[in-house]
């Protein structure tokens, strides 16, 4: 680890860490303020919720939720939260070394007395503490928020964090899968259609998932891997698709590492 | 002492050439020259030795360490400036030069303070408000301003005005002068002439000399002028001669070949005028392209 690239690496983020945490405090304000309104109407809700096809349900992860609890309401949008978060992570990952090289600054970092590990290391360091900032301020706002909207209703308190503590690994796997195809492909013009790209294509994979329900679609997709109504619902995470998810981000870790090492920086041509 | 030592380098990328079978040596305390049009592989050697690019084959050493394995260890006293500069645009041109200069041991504040006055650098500009010439400025200060051991200047004069290219030869002798090797690519011939001992000529990818530029001079031909009354060129029919051009009663030609023959051949005349000179980098270059 450089402390210089990093400090550089990290307050290149700070403004998108600032923007992405309050995108995630507000879509979380927003979802919680409507807490009171479904709670009362529980079940006018469940009753227009069964006139809807059950597999639409599934793909929304709408089905087996209570409304009415506090998590069963978290686990209703926190896929949205997922969202956001998988956005910035696969923006960090497939930007992590791909800006430096379509805006020609590679050539200033490769040429300095650093091994091109320690940078990529160091690189990789401050994005895991801008996405682990993000995380912070989305945990101190789901508190404050449950504190404000909860009506005093009670929860488990493993089960949210649990289910908080999650989206590191989450971020995790499209941070390193983000890195490693930023390394495959031979050029990155632009990183924000890739990120949407991998977090919305992982998204309608889950979806589908729930869909065709043999289909073993969960296996390849996070959005499956800690889908938020089985963490909520069942206390525990889901360890087998937990660990798929964690072999996964390994391997593109260890694949993105051997990539940059033997990667050649091209000039401007 | 050869400071950089390269033999039989060759980079393809994919099946495009870069280079193929590059050899030669720089000794410790010369400038020496890289020239060929564009295109020829002066930046494909250059990252090469840097480490941005991998060999396909054939080795790079460089303070007679291996460049691929070696790399942080080499550059630590490697000063570079490419051939068309690109910086964090955000930043302030202090901010990069200290982020710069802090990756070296050392305190550079003196000699940050020297070399952006010499080059008359406004440091606290955004590098994106900067000009081409600004930029390249900016390039020169942060390679020259850890004191590297070893230059390596890619096409460095371009986007230069006059006076600076003048400031910036002029810092380069007094850097040559401490004892710093410098490695000078260029395609303009004649800076090459005025600032180094040695020249590489490369031509699609392989070198095709290597030698003095005094000597390259030398063994090659002359250009002889003689201005005398009823001369015809048809008087310098003989063998190294070429290029015979008559104009206004005198006559211009190229020689290679014995001297005194032709000094012989050209006292026998009843002389206005003669002149004897060197062929320029650029006459001697074209030879080697035709």
């Amino acid at each position: 680890m450089n402390k210089l690239i990093f400090k550089h690496e990290f307050l290149i983020r700070i403004k998108s860490v600032i923007t992405w945490s309050l995108s995630v405090t507000t879509l979380l304000f927003v979802f919680f303020s409507f807490f009171s309104v479904f709670s009362e109407q529980a079940e006018m809700m469940n009753q227009v919720l069964e006139r809807f096809p059950k597999e639409l349900l599934i793909a929304f992860g709408m089905n087996d939720m209570n409304y009415h609890t506090v998590l069963g309401y978290i686990s209703f949008y926190f896929l949205f939260i997922q969202l956001l978060l998988a956005i910035q992570a696969g923006n960090y990952g497939f930007g992590l070394v791909s800006i430096e090289e379509t805006e020609m600054t590679a050539d200033f970092l490769l040429t300095r007395p650093v091994s091109r590990s320690k940078i990529l290391t160091s690189k990789l360091g401050a994005a895991l503490a801008c996405m682990l900032l993000t995380d912070v301020v989305m945990w101190i706002s789901m508190f404050t928020a449950i504190s404000i909207f909860s009506e005093g209703k009670g929860y488990d308190l493993s089960t949210l964090l649990l289910l908080l503590f999650s989206v590191i690994l989450f971020q995790l796997f499209f941070f390193s899968v983000g890195l490693m195809i930023s390394l495959l492909v031979k050029r990155v013009r632009s990183v924000t259609p890739y990120s949407l790209g991998l977090a919305f294509g992982s998204y309608v994979l889950s979806a589908f998932s729930g869909v065709f329900g043999d289909v073993k679609l969960e296996y390849i997709t996070p959005f499956k891997h800690f889908e938020p109504t089985y963490i909520i619902n069942n206390g525990t995470l889901n360890t087998p698709l937990v660990l798929i998810n964690i072999a996964i981000t390994i391997l593109a870790l260890v694949a993105g590492y051997w990539l940059y090492l033997h990667r050649d920086i091209h000039a401007v041509s | 002492m050869s400071i950089i030592e390269v033999s039989h380098l060759t980079k393809f990328y994919g099946k495009s050439r870069g280079i193929v079978d590059v050899s030669f040596n720089v000794e410790e305390g010369e400038i020496f020259g890289f020239i060929g049009p564009n295109g020829a592989g002066k930046s494909t050697t250059i990252r090469l030795l840097l480490s941005l690019i991998h060999p396909t084959e054939g080795e790079g050493k460089v303070f007679g360490l291996d460049v691929t394995k070696h790399g942080p260890e080499i550059r630590r006293s490697i000063g570079y400036l490419p051939s068309e500069v690109f910086y964090y645009e955000g930043m302030k041109v202090i901010d990069l030069l200290k982020y710069s200069a802090s990756f070296y041991k050392g305190d550079f504040t003196q000699r940050m303070k020297y070399l952006s006055e010499l080059m008359e650098l406004e440091m606290n500009r955004r590098i994106s408000d900067l000009s081409f010439g600004n930029k390249k400025k900016v390039g020169i200060v942060q390679g020259l301003l850890h004191s590297p051991k070893l230059l390596f200047l890619d096409e460095p004069t371009s986007g230069l005005d006059p006076l600076m290219q003048r400031k910036f030869f002029d810092l380069i002798r007094e850097e040559n002068k401490r004892g710093v090797t410098v490695f000078f690519s260029s395609h303009i011939l004649g800076e090459v002439q005025r600032l180094c001992n040695r020249v590489g000529i490369i031509r699609e990818g392989s070198m095709v000399e290597i030698s003095d530029i005094r000597s390259l001079q030398q063994n090659n031909y002359k250009k002889i002028n003689v201005t005398a009354n009823g001369l015809t060129p048809e008087f310098f029919d003989t063998p190294g001669v070429t290029n015979v051009q008559t104009e206004n009663g005198s006559v211009n030609f190229f020689f290679k070949g014995d001297i005194n023959a032709m000094v012989q051949k050209v006292s026998s005349l009843k002389l206005d005028d003669v002149t004897i000179e060197e062929p320029t980098l650029e006459e001697i270059f074209m030879h080697y392209y035709e």
